[in-house]
């Protein structure tokens, strides 16, 4: 790619204004609080942005969850306890969705916890090997590069449409199958097979994205440490294991829990491609949600949001124990 | 092979397939990088390929089955004596051949067809099972003219709303995203971990579910039909605070140490160190942020309740109705809307490749 | 920053503008641009405002999103515009203004009878006039009239029933090698039809659901028909939840004899279909019950929070006036609501026969919607059921329940509904 470009220094002079202009103030504020709270100065910000906009929300969330009506203003809406976790909770028998009042909430968690653990594990697999081979020194990187990155500016509509296009009965895929005097199948209309394929295109769309981290993580390690590798005679297997995956490990840390975070909250392409179906077959915890609060009148935000909040527990649970687990392994 | 190639180093194709990272030979690892970026190419890009093409296509080629690669459409004739364009189609004649002939009307499993070059003939009747229409190479651009039309005055408008949110969020997210992790991750203080757990635990919540509390938040604050009621909700974003720390921390502390010797004082260590080193991750947000700015949908569309503050996102979706979505004008808005998105990628995407490696640090 | 002060006070200039000429009668109007939407309303507007000089009438075009999602969330936050064209007629019912006072209230309580209960929400049987019904679709159905005219087989008359129809359209699709006798979008609108037909009840006069005998004899029937690949299991089995979900393609491609849709794919008849093969409406088949078309559609509704409540009354009075209506309808080449252009009928220009033949048709079927429809059509928690109709059905196909389960579930499902909105209706 030769040396930096002349617009790469532009751009970092331009970058460099603000800093000769906030500099004085930062510098009298570590004066004034000392060293010790600088990091709080910094934190301000985000933190009040994310008090205002993320943890108010989910606050009046729960004011929603233990209120019923269709009303908007907390203030409107009248007090039911705890009838929406009720309602979500009773089974008779919790391994049977069927034995359940909300069967549709149970069926939809056992959908995502198969659901989430595969489409992990193949993202970051395919993210990883996509990774590395675009950061590999190859004459026409910049083009495979964009083109793995291509899906991510798709709406989710477009990518379900597309999909759609080629896996209905009639669809290229069939026609293509039977252009080779193959049988033809109608991939939708199958629970497995629809859910094979909803985790496809969700990888489909969504990889690019895991992709450009990894390859922002390969570059942060230096290079000289490979010219050892090679000095050494180490096999192109051994450096990945022995060498770029433990100086990864951080990036690998943000994609993994991204991608997990990510795959639960999946939504908007299954929903126009399967709407759920076949049955309940594609049907993932996020549409539950959306289902009972937000797509038919009269929209029930309490029970939407008691599911959306005991959703938030496992997931904050969870976090809660890799955090720590991974402290443990830092520190061991 | 690879020694002719190599000797004519500088040319075409020979060159693209031996200029190799250090070394010379085309070894296994290439040929499985090809063989895995060319089976990406296909399945990753042939779709969006596809999209781009059906963007051209009528509603009428878009439903039609089997799917046809390229926008195909029926073809009409101006045929003297009536006064609509017929539609022609493809007539077996008796004697094996074919002719293209306008149908009039249709009558059970009967066409009455004129000879568009001979209407003094008058009426042919025809067995209507035997007659295929005519469909000729048409490039639909009526559906990128429909979306501008009528709009070609306020269009600018909507470019500018939408370049306001896309470049003020992003450079506010950015700064402080990285102010944020460069805390998290460069200090040990007390509640640092509860700081990052927290943030960290804004990322569960799914978008769909706050929705209605963001708008009654922006709407106390008096800022419902203006731009900056979408910028200020979207911009602390907890996972670019995330991706941010996670690469911050592997950055050696030394420079920060070696920094400090120096009195350079804390916001100095930040922008003149810390900041430069994390170009690849600073560029990775900027992509993230900018993507998710300009194709924003949902926020906009409760926020921005005026036409003069009206996104370019929120202008062309007219592809909508209470029964339907008008596929043609959903693809073609997507190609219109996606192409400064690649510009902009392509531009981006070089930063991530100057990063740490370039300053020789252990 | 300067720009930050730009917009704030363009802003503050917007609302001191906007308040300022309220007072001077001038009033905002929500509609979208395609169907019955602003471009049906100009001339409408052009009429009242040239009887009304000092009356200014704002058409806003906004998407249909904007109508579906950020509409109700305007209005409760006491935002939004004057007036509107809404689809939900039930939902947004406690944000209209009853308009009664402002016009020749009991020409519109005549004219507009049927459909005024779909306004007004939790209290059906009120005298209020909370809104002007623009046009009336209804559902029904298409069939390819050159599939029968190649299998030689006769099309059934009017009054034919939904198994006629069945048995029908498998010989057409057997005799000319199509895929699909009958196809039904998915959707709980089309599927009310069915069960109403076949003697389901779906609400009582207080407002309860009611599984009954006859929503489950329509359930049985559909799904035996996706057993015996009458239906295909594309829509109604491979969706699943509250997606909407058509296949309209099927019908244009000729792979679909019978195609159960509504009056408003009369358009994409006309432009898609065109030339292909002859297409034609045909009488809604009948159950034993009934021959129901359902019926649905637009309407002009006025806000409470209007801050000109007297010229937002009058301008909807005015667009009430039936010679007013026809205009919108003929404009839109939609079915008009008022009862004298129903009992009239309208002469549609610029469409084809076909066209105004099918719209005909569609016409006819009006008079025979029972009061279960109406009253289905009208009823708050409609939505609710139709989403746990087409769930549930889905998930019977499937094999994820049985019918008795399926009718429990979907009771259920409208009684949590029910629940959850604060227990009235």
């Amino acid at each position: 790619m030769g040396g930096k470009p002349q617009w790469a220094e532009i751009g970092h002079r331009i970058l460099t204004l603000p800093a000769v202009i906030v500099e004085p103030l930062m510098v009298g504020l570590q004066r004034l609080l000392g060293i010790k709270r600088m990091p709080w100065v910094f934190l301000l910000p985000n933190l009040v942005a994310v008090i205002m906009f993320c943890l108010l929300p989910v606050f009046i969330n729960v004011l929603y969850s233990f209120t019923g009506s269709d009303r908007l203003y907390p203030a409107d809406r009248n007090f039911v306890g705890g009838m929406n976790y009720d309602v979500l909770l009773s089974c008779q028998n919790y391994l049977d969705p069927s034995s359940c009042t909300a069967d549709l909430f149970w069926r939809a968690l056992r959908n995502s916890l198969i659901f989430v653990p595969t489409q992990v594990v193949l993202m970051v697999t395919v993210a990883m090997i996509a990774a590395i081979c675009l950061n590999r020194q190859l004459p026409g990187r910049g083009f495979f590069r964009g083109v793995f990155f291509f899906p991510v500016m798709l709406s989710p509509v477009v990518v379900a449409y597309t999909w759609q296009w080629i896996l209905q009965r009639n669809g290229a895929l069939n026609g293509i199958l039977s252009g080779l005097g193959l049988p033809t199948f109608d991939w939708l209309a199958v629970p497995d097979s629809a859910f094979a394929w909803s985790i496809f295109v969700t990888i489909w769309a969504h990889m690019g994205f895991y992709t450009i981290i990894l390859l922002a993580g390969l570059q942060s390690i230096p290079k000289d440490v490979y010219e050892a590798a090679r000095m050494d005679h180490a096999s192109n297997w051994r450096t990945f294991y022995a060498i770029t995956l433990p100086l990864l490990k951080p990036m690998v840390i943000v994609v993994v829990v991204l991608c997990i975070i990510r795959s639960v909250q999946t939504f908007d392409e299954l929903y126009v491609l399967t709407g759920g179906g076949p049955g309940s077959a594609t049907m993932l915890i996020v549409q539950y949600i959306y289902e009972v609060g937000f797509a038919v009148q009269p929209r029930n935000f309490g029970l939407a949001a008691a599911a959306s909040l005991l959703l938030g527990l496992v997931l904050i649970i969870f976090t809660a124990v890799q955090m720590s687990l991974s402290r443990k392994s830092q520190n061991g | 092979m690879a020694d002719i190639a190599e000797k004519q180093a500088g040319a075409g194709l020979s060159r693209l397939f031996t200029l190799r990272r250090g070394h010379n030979r085309f070894d296994i690892a290439d040929w499985l990088t090809y063989g895995f970026l060319v089976l990406g190419l296909l399945v990753l890009f042939l779709p969006v390929l596809w999209v781009v093409l059906s963007s051209f296509k009528t509603n009428a080629n878009l439903q039609e089955f089997p799917p046809t690669v390229l926008p195909y459409a029926m073809e009409t004739v101006d045929v003297a004596g009536y006064d609509r364009p017929l539609t022609l189609f493809n007539v077996k004649t008796e004697d094996g051949g074919e002719k293209q002939l306008a149908l009039i009307r249709r009558v059970g499993r009967i066409a009455q067809m004129v000879d568009p070059a001979d209407p003094e003939a008058g009426k042919l009747q025809v067995n209507a099972a035997e007659i295929t229409p005519v469909k000729k190479l048409h490039f639909a651009v009526e559906n990128y003219s429909r979306l501008l039309s009528g709009k070609e005055n306020t269009i600018l408008r909507y470019v500018y709303n939408s370049l306001f949110i896309t470049i003020v969020a992003t450079i506010i997210t950015v700064v402080m995203n990285s102010m944020a992790a460069f805390a998290l991750s460069k200090y040990r203080f007390r509640g640092s971990n509860l700081a990052l757990f927290g943030i960290l635990s804004m990322l569960m919540i799914p978008a769909t579910v706050i929705m209605v509390p963001i708008y009654l938040i922006v709407s106390k604050l008096g800022l419902v039909g203006n731009l900056w009621g979408v910028i200020l909700p979207t911009v602390a974003t907890p996972t670019g605070v995330f991706l941010l720390r996670q690469y911050m921390l592997t950055i050696p502390d030394e420079l920060i140490e070696a920094a400090r010797m120096d009195h350079a004082s804390e916001w100095r260590i930040f922008w003149r160190i810390i900041l430069p080193l994390s170009t690849p991750a600073l560029a990775v947000v900027a992509i993230f942020s900018i993507l998710s700015r300009w194709n924003d949908f949902l926020l906009p569309l409760l926020i921005l309740n005026k036409r003069e503050v009206y996104t370019l996102q929120l202008a062309l979706t007219s592809f909508q109705t209470q029964y339907e979505i008008h596929y043609d004008l959903l693809l073609s808005m997507t190609t219109l809307t996606a192409l400064p998105l690649a510009i902009v990628f392509i531009f981006l995407q070089r930063y991530i490749t100057t990063g740490i490696a370039s300053t020789g640090i252990k | 920053m300067r720009n930050t002060l730009k917009l704030m006070s363009s802003a503050a200039l917007f609302l001191v503008g906007g308040a300022v000429g309220a007072s001077a009668g001038e009033i905002t109007v929500y509609c979208q641009d395609i169907a019955v939407g602003c471009g049906a309303l100009e001339a409408v507007v052009a009429d009242f405002e040239a009887a009304n000089p000092d009356d200014k009438i704002n058409l806003e075009l906004v998407n249909y999103q904007t109508i579906l999602e950020s509409l109700p969330i305007q209005l409760e936050s006491g935002a939004g515009p004057d007036a509107a064209i809404v689809t939900d007629l039930g939902g947004l019912s406690r944000y209209y203004l009853d308009i009664a006072p402002y016009g020749d209230a009991d020409m519109l309580r005549a004219e507009y009878a049927p459909t005024l209960p779909w306004l007004r929400g939790e209290a059906p049987t009120s005298d209020a006039i909370n809104g002007i019904p623009l046009s009336m679709t209804v559902n029904g159905a298409y069939v390819n009239a050159t599939l029968f005219d190649q299998a030689g087989i006769a099309m059934p008359e009017a009054g034919a029933t939904w198994e006629d129809w069945a048995e029908v359209t498998q010989k057409v699709a057997e005799a000319t090698g199509v895929s699909f006798p009958m196809e039904m979008d998915r959707s709980g609108h089309r599927f009310a039809s069915l069960a109403i037909s076949y003697g389901a009840e779906l609400v009582d006069d207080q407002g309860q659901p009611v599984v009954d005998e006859g929503l489950k004899a329509a359930i049985e029937q559909f799904v035996a028909w996706h057993e015996e690949k009458v239906m295909p299991m594309d829509l109604w089995g491979a969706v699943g939840g509250s997606t909407h979900r058509e296949l309209f393609s099927d019908f244009l491609n000729a792979e679909t004899v019978f195609y159960f849709g509504g009056s408003w794919t009369i358009g994409k008849m006309d432009s898609e279909v065109g030339d292909l093969f002859d297409w034609k409406v045909v009488a809604t088949p009948c159950g034993p019950a009934a021959c129901a078309a359902m019926p649905g559609g637009s309407a002009l509704a006025g806000f409470k929070n209007s801050k000109n409540p007297d010229l937002t009354g009058r301008f909807l009075a005015f667009v009430g006036q039936p010679e007013e209506i026809a205009k919108i309808d003929l404009y839109a080449k939609e079915i008009p609501t008022a009862k004298t252009l129903i009992d009239e009928g309208l002469e549609y220009t610029d469409v084809s026969a076909e066209t105004q033949e099918a719209l005909s048709t569609f016409m006819a079927q009006i008079p025979k919607i029972p009061e279960t429809a109406y009253r289905f059509q009208g009823w708050r928690y409609q939505r609710a059921m139709m989403n746990a109709m087409t769930t549930r059905i889905s998930q019977v196909l499937n094999n994820e329940m049985d019918v008795d389960t399926a009718l429990e579930r979907i009771k259920q499902d409208v009684e949590l509904a029910i629940q959850a909105a604060g227990g009235s209706n």
